[in-house]
C-alpha cells in the first residue's frame, strides 16, 4: 500500500495543495483511506497526521475507515423520499443484511446515506461505485444485490438501459437521463462548437468581450447572482503572477441538476466559455470544479477537452489568435455541499478542508493559491458564449430588464414531468407549474432549502433577481405532503449535516432548532416555541457564508408562509412545555432496576 | 400588609446555596423582618401550608422526586428562583449526563471499585426511593422558572439583593463581582 | 505611519493605520471589541463570531475585515450585543461548561463574555454532549466537551518543521479539535503550557496541573474582559 501511495504523491508532484486528488485516488484504489496511507501522506507532504485527517474527515466520500467493496450511497433528498425512498432503503437493508452506515461483514456491501446527488428528476437514485442507479424499485435493489454477490462487474449490474441523449454515448454509458423538456439559448441545437473562439474572438480584444459581457446584465447563474462582467474586469484589473478561470460544478443545492444536464449535452459549450473567460481576464489555466457524485462523467469530459485539444479549441494559440494559451483540468470535489460557496471552493481546490474564507479580499483578488481568480457558474460560462456570439445587446431582449436572458431550471417533485426547462427570466411560478403538469400544489420550494418555500398566493411572482431569485432549483409538493416533516425537517437535518462547523452559529444553531421543531411536530409545542424559531434563527445570520446565513430558511420561509400548519399542531391550553416527560426520562432507569417511581400527590 | 412568604429547597444539589443565603451574616435579622418562611429545611416545615410568594429551588432534577418537589414549588409559589449552577444548568451532578443511566447505575453499585460489601449486587429496591432521570434536569427545561441567580454558590450579597429587590420593587444592583458562575 | 486614515466607531471618531483589522483598530483607539478565536500574531480566521459589527447594514467580523477610510462601524449597539450575547450562550449549550469543575474557571475567557453581557441563563436548551476526554497523550489533557472549535491552537501551536499538533476532525456539529499522536509523543513542557495558556477555555490542560491561582486572584475576578483596552 505504501508503495501505491507514494506513487499517487508523486503523480501530483508532491504538491500539497493537490492533496484532494490523492484522497480521492487513495480512497478509489482501497475503499478507504487507512492509517499507513494516512502516515505515508503525511511525511510524503511534510504535514502531521491529523492534518491529513482533517480533509478527509471534512469530506462525505473520503473515509478512513473501509467503506466496502460496493459501496452504495442512497440519496436522502425530500423529493426521494416524495417517491418512495423508504421502500428502496428497507429493501437494501434486507437484501444485504445489515443498516445503513454499515459494511457486510465480507466486506462486500457498504450502505451510506448522502445528499441530494442531482437526480431529483429520476429518483429514488444510488450511487454505486461512481455510477448511478436511477429509478430504483424493490426488485431492481434485489437484482443489483444479487448480482453484487455473484461477482458481476458494475457495467453489468447496469443492464445496458442507457438514458437518453448524450447518456448513451461510448465514455457515458449511463441510466441518467436528460429530460430536456424546453430550449433556449443555451441548450439549443444550433450552437457550433468553436465559433466564438475562432471567429469571433479573433476580432476583438478582451476589453471589448468583457464590455459585451458588461452590456448584457448577465449575473452569476449560481443562485448570488453578481454582475458577471463585472467580475470579470475586476479580476482582469488585479494583478498577480497568474489569472485563473475556474468553473463551479459543485451544483449541491438539493433539487438542482441542470449543471449535470448542460454538462452532458452541451460541455463543449461549457469549455468554450471558460476559454472565452480566459482570454478576457488574461488567465491560461482554467479548472472545473466537478462535485464528485457526477464521478461517471468523467472520462466523457477528459474526451471531450481532448478532442477539442486536437481541435485547436484549447492549448495554444487558440483560434489562431498568437499568444492566446488556455487549458482545462478537472478536480473533483468529495461530497460537501459548502463547496458551492467559491471560496470554500478554492480551498478544496487547494486540497484542504472546504472552509469558506473571510472576505475581503474577494476571489478575483486573491483567488486560487492566492492569485486573481474569476469563479463562475456552468450556466453561466454558457451564457457567456452566446452573449459574445451575438452582442450583448441582441441578449438584452430576453427576460426582464433587471434578469437579462434565459434560466435553465431544474423542475422536479409532484409533477408530471421533470427535467429541465430553460425559459426567459420573468416566467411567473403560475404558468411554470402549468408548463410542467403540476396540479393541486400546496407548495413550491424555490431555490432549494437556501431559498423560499411559497404557498398558492404566491404563484402570481415571478422569477427574477428581483422577485423570486433561484439558482434554478424548483421543487413542487402536492396537497399530500406533510410540508413540516417531509419537507422542513428534511432540510433542516441537510443544513446539519452540510455545515462545515467552522462558525459557532451555523456548528450548534441549526440542531438546537431542529430539536423545537421536532418538539413541536410531537405534539409538544407551545406557543413560545413559534416566537424562539423565529428570533433564535437570527443568530445564524453573523455566519460567515450564505449556507450558514441561509440554514433557518427552511424553518423562517414555512414560518412565515406556512404559519397556520405550526399552529395547528401546538399545544392549545398551555404556556409553557419544554418537552420534559417524566415517563421517558425514567424509562431506562426503571428498566434496569426493575421499578417504577411512587408519586405522593 | 402581611410579609411576603418564602420558600426554599434543595433538589439534586449540596446545600452549598442554602449555606450562602445563611451567609448574608447579620442581615438573615433583616430578612426575618422582611419575609416569612414556609416550607424550607431553615426552618423545617416539610409541607407547604399556604400560598407562597417566592419559591427559591437549589439543584437540577436528577429523580422523580426531584420532579414532584419542583412541580409542588411551581403550583404553591408565585415567582419561582432558580439559585445557583445545578438549578440553572444541572452543575456537577449533570457530569453524568451524555453517560447512559444503566452505566451510572451499574458503576455506583456493581462495578465501581469502591463497591465492595454489596456482594449480591442488590439495587436499591425500596419502594420509596425515587427513581433516576435519564439525565440531571435544568430546573427551567421542567418548569417555568421566573429568575436566575448564578454562582457556586451565588453570593450572598446577589441573593440578598435579589430578595430585596424583589421585595421592595426596587431595581436589582448587579455589580461585576457578584455575578459568576464558579 | 504614514497612512491614517479615519473612521467612527458606533460614532466616536478613530484613526488607525489603513489595512488594520477593525478589532485592532479599536483597541488602538481605547475601544473594546470582544473576542474569542482572534489571537494577536496568528491569521485570523472568524469562526467564533464575536467580534461581529455592522458595516454598512452588513454584519462582518471585525477580526478580519480591515478599517476602511470614512468606514462607520456598529459595534455597542443594543442588537449588536444581544447577537454577541447569544453567541455566547450558544457556546454554553453546546459543550458542558460546567464552571464550578473547571481548572480555567476564572481565567476562562468565554465565561467572562458570560460575565460580560450578564448570562444569567442560556436562553437554549443545553445539549450534554458526551464527546470524551482525551488523555492518551503524555503532556496534555484534551476535554472535548469544553473545546469551543475556535481554532487557535490549530492556527499557534506547530513544530519546528512548521506541522500542526491539533487539527479539525470531521465537521458541522461532530466538530472536533484532536491532537496528533505521532507528534505529541515528543511534545515538550513549554509547547504543552504554550497551548494550554493559547486555549481560550479549559480544554486543552497541562497533565497535573490546575487550579494554580486562588479565588480573588484570576484574571476575571474583578476586572470585566477587555478592562485594559477600554479609555
Amino acid at each position: 500500500m505504501e508503495k501505491l501511495v507514494k506513487q499517487t504523491i508523486e503523480k501530483y508532484g508532491s504538491d500539497p495543495n493537490r492533496l484532494m486528488d490523492m484522497l480521492i485516488d487513495t480512497q478509489e484504489q482501497f475503499g478507504y483511506i487507512g492509517p499507513e496511507a494516512v502516515a505515508t501522506l503525511a511525511h510524503g507532504l511534510q504535514l502531521s497526521q491529523v492534518d491529513v485527517e482533517q480533509t478527509i474527515t471534512f469530506y462525505h466520500f473520503l473515509s478512513t475507515k473501509p467503506r466496502g467493496k460496493y459501496a452504495i450511497y442512497l440519496n436522502n433528498s425530500a423529493v426521494a423520499h416524495m417517491f418512495g425512498r423508504d421502500a428502496i432503503k428497507d429493501a437494501f437493508e434486507r437484501e444485504a443484511g445489515i443498516r445503513f452506515g454499515q459494511v457486510t461483514e465480507d466486506g462486500l456491501i457498504g450502505l451510506y446515506d448522502t445528499a441530494c446527488i442531482g437526480m431529483n428528476d429520476q429518483e429514488p437514485a444510488a450511487i454505486i461505485n461512481n455510477k448511478v442507479f436511477t429509478r430504483l424499485t424493490p426488485y431492481r435493489v434485489r437484482e443489483i444485490i444479487r448480482h453484487m454477490r455473484l461477482g458481476k462487474s458494475l457495467d453489468e449490474l447496469v443492464n445496458e438501459s442507457y438514458g437518453d441523449g448524450r447518456n448513451q454515448h461510448p465514455n457515458l454509458k449511463t441510466m441518467v437521463s436528460s429530460n430536456i423538456r424546453r430550449k433556449g439559448m443555451i441548450l439549443s441545437d444550433n450552437y457550433v462548437m468553436g465559433k466564438v473562439l475562432r471567429e469571433v474572438l479573433p476580432g476583438i480584444s478582451p476589453e471589448a468581450v468583457i464590455a459585451e459581457i458588461k452590456h448584457s446584465h448577465i449575473r452569476g447563474r449560481g443562485g448570488a447572482g453578481f454582475p458577471t462582467g463585472f467580475k470579470w474586469e475586476f479580476c482582469r484589473k488585479a494583478k498577480g503572477e497568474k489569472h485563473y478561470v475556474i468553473c463551479n460544478a459543485d451544483e449541491g443545492e438539493p433539487g438542482t441538476f441542470k449543471d449535470r444536464v448542460i454538462l452532458t449535452e452541451k460541455p463543449e459549450l461549457v469549455f468554450e466559455g471558460m476559454a472565452l473567460a480566459g482570454y478576457a481576464i488574461g488567465g491560461d489555466e482554467g479548472i472545473l470544479y466537478l462535485r464528485y457524485e457526477y464521478r461517471y462523467m468523467k472520462d466523457y469530459l477528459e474526451s471531450v477537452l481532448q478532442s477539442m485539444r486536437f481541435q485547436q479549441l484549447l492549448g495554444t494559440n487558440i483560434g489562431g489568435i498568437e499568444g492566446f494559451h488556455f487549458d482545462i483540468r478537472i478536480q473533483f470535489g468529495a461530497g460537501a455541499y459548502v463547496c458551492g460557496e467559491e471560496s470554500a471552493l478554492l480551498e478544496s481546490l487547494e486540497g484542504k478542508r472546504g472552509e469558506p474564507r473571510d472576505k475581503p479580499p474577494f476571489p478575483v483578488e486573491k483567488g486560487y493559491l492566492n492569485q486573481p481568480t474569476i469563479i463562475n457558474n456552468v450556466e453561466t460560462f454558457a451564457t457567456a458564449v452566446r452573449i459574445v456570439e451575438n452582442g450583448g445587446e441582441w441578449f438584452t431582449q430576453f427576460g426582464t430588464e433587471d434578469s437579462t436572458g434565459t434560466k435553465i431550471l431544474s423542475i422536479s417533485g409532484d409533477c408530471m414531468f421533470p427535467g429541465v426547462y430553460e425559459v426567459n427570466w420573468g416566467f411567473n411560478v403560475e404558468d411554470m407549474l402549468d408548463m410542467v403538469g403540476a396540479y393541486d400544489v400546496q407548495a413550491v420550494q424555490v431555490g432549494g432549502p437556501s431559498g423560499t418555500l411559497i404557498g398558492p398566493d404566491e404563484f402570481h411572482r415571478t422569477l427574477g433577481y428581483s422577485d423570486l431569485s433561484t439558482g434554478g432549483s424548483m421543487i413542487i409538493f402536492g396537497k399530500q405532503r406533510n410540508l413540516l416533516r417531509d419537507v422542513v425537517l428534511n432540510f433542516m437535518e441537510f443544513f446539519i449535516d452540510e455545515s462545515c462547523g467552522s462558525c459557532s452559529t451555523c456548528r450548534n444553531m441549526p440542531q438546537v432548532l431542529r430539536n423545537k421543531l421536532v418538539k413541536i411536530l410531537n405534539g409538544k409545542g407551545v406557543k413560545k416555541d413559534l416566537t424562539d424559531l423565529r428570533e433564535w434563527s437570527k443568530t445564524l445570520l453573523a455566519s460567515r457564508c450564505g449556507l450558514g446565513q441561509t440554514a433557518a430558511n427552511p424553518i423562517v420561509s414555512s414560518l412565515k408562509n406556512f404559519r397556520h400548519l405550526y399552529e395547528e399542531l401546538l399545544q392549545k391550553d398551555i404556556e409553557f412545555d419544554e418537552g420534559f416527560d417524566m415517563k421517558a426520562s425514567v424509562e431506562s432507569s426503571c428498566k434496569y432496576v426493575g421499578r417504577v417511581p411512587k408519586f405522593h400527590h | 400588609m402581611s410579609k411576603p412568604v418564602i420558600a426554599t429547597t434543595s433538589l439534586a444539589g449540596c446545600f452549598g446555596c442554602h449555606m450562602s443565603i445563611l451567609d448574608i451574616d447579620e442581615r438573615i435579622l433583616q430578612l426575618i423582618e422582611l419575609v416569612e418562611f414556609n416550607k424550607s429545611p431553615v426552618d423545617d416545615i416539610k409541607t407547604f401550608t399556604k400560598p407562597v410568594d417566592i419559591g427559591i429551588i437549589e439543584g437540577g432534577c436528577c429523580n422523580s422526586e426531584n420532579v414532584e418537589v419542583l412541580k409542588s414549588f411551581r403550583k404553591n409559589c408565585r415567582i419561582l428562583i432558580s439559585l445557583g449552577e445545578c438549578a440553572i444548568m444541572g452543575g456537577l451532578p449533570a457530569l453524568r449526563n451524555g453517560i447512559p443511566v444503566e452505566e451510572c447505575i451499574h458503576e455506583a453499585y456493581i462495578g465501581g471499585p469502591t463497591v465492595q460489601l454489596n456482594k449480591d449486587h442488590i439495587l436499591p429496591n425500596d419502594d420509596e426511593l425515587p427513581m433516576l432521570l435519564d439525565k440531571v434536569y435544568p430546573c427551567h427545561e421542567i418548569v417555568k422558572i421566573d429568575y436566575f441567580l448564578p454562582g457556586c454558590p451565588p453570593r450572598a450579597d446577589l441573593i440578598w439583593d435579589a430578595l430585596v429587590a424583589l421585595i421592595t420593587g426596587d431595581p436589582m444592583k448587579l455589580p461585576y463581582e457578584v455575578i459568576k458562575f464558579d | 505611519m504614514s497612512s491614517l486614515i479615519k473612521f467612527k466607531i458606533d460614532g466616536a471618531e478613530c484613526m488607525a493605520e489603513a489595512g488594520t483589522f477593525i478589532v485592532e483598530a479599536a483597541r488602538q483607539n481605547g475601544i473594546y471589541i470582544p473576542t474569542l478565536c482572534n489571537m494577536p500574531g496568528v491569521k485570523p480566521k472568524g469562526s467564533c463570531r464575536i467580534c461581529t459589527v455592522r458595516i454598512n447594514g452588513r454584519l462582518m467580523t471585525s477580526c478580519t475585515t480591515p478599517v476602511a477610510d470614512g468606514m462607520e462601524i456598529e459595534s455597542n449597539s443594543n442588537d449588536i450585543k444581544e447577537l454577541r450575547k447569544s453567541i455566547v450562550e450558544l457556546m454554553f449549550v453546546s459543550g458542558n461548561h460546567f464552571c464550578p469543575a473547571c481548572e480555567k474557571s476564572g481565567n476562562c475567557e468565554l465565561q467572562a463574555l458570560g460575565y460580560l453581557y450578564q448570562m444569567m441563563v442560556p436562553r437554549y436548551p443545553y445539549d450534554f454532549p458526551n464527546r470524551g476526554v482525551d488523555a492518551s497523550s503524555p503532556k496534555i489533557i484534551k476535554d472535548q466537551n469544553r473545546c469551543i472549535q475556535c481554532k487557535r491552537c490549530i492556527k499557534s501551536i506547530k513544530d519546528e518543521q512548521g506541522r500542526s499538533y491539533f487539527a479539525f476532525r470531521n465537521r458541522g456539529n461532530h466538530l472536533e479539535v484532536v491532537l496528533d499522536e505521532e507528534l505529541a509523543a515528543t511534545m515538550t513542557d513549554e509547547t504543552a503550557e504554550l497551548a494550554m495558556k493559547n486555549c481560550p477555555v479549559g480544554s486543552i490542560l497541562v497533565k497535573e496541573k490546575g487550579f494554580a491561582t486562588p479565588i480573588g486572584k484570576r484574571k476575571f475576578d474583578h476586572q470585566p474582559i477587555g478592562s485594559d483596552i477600554r479609555v
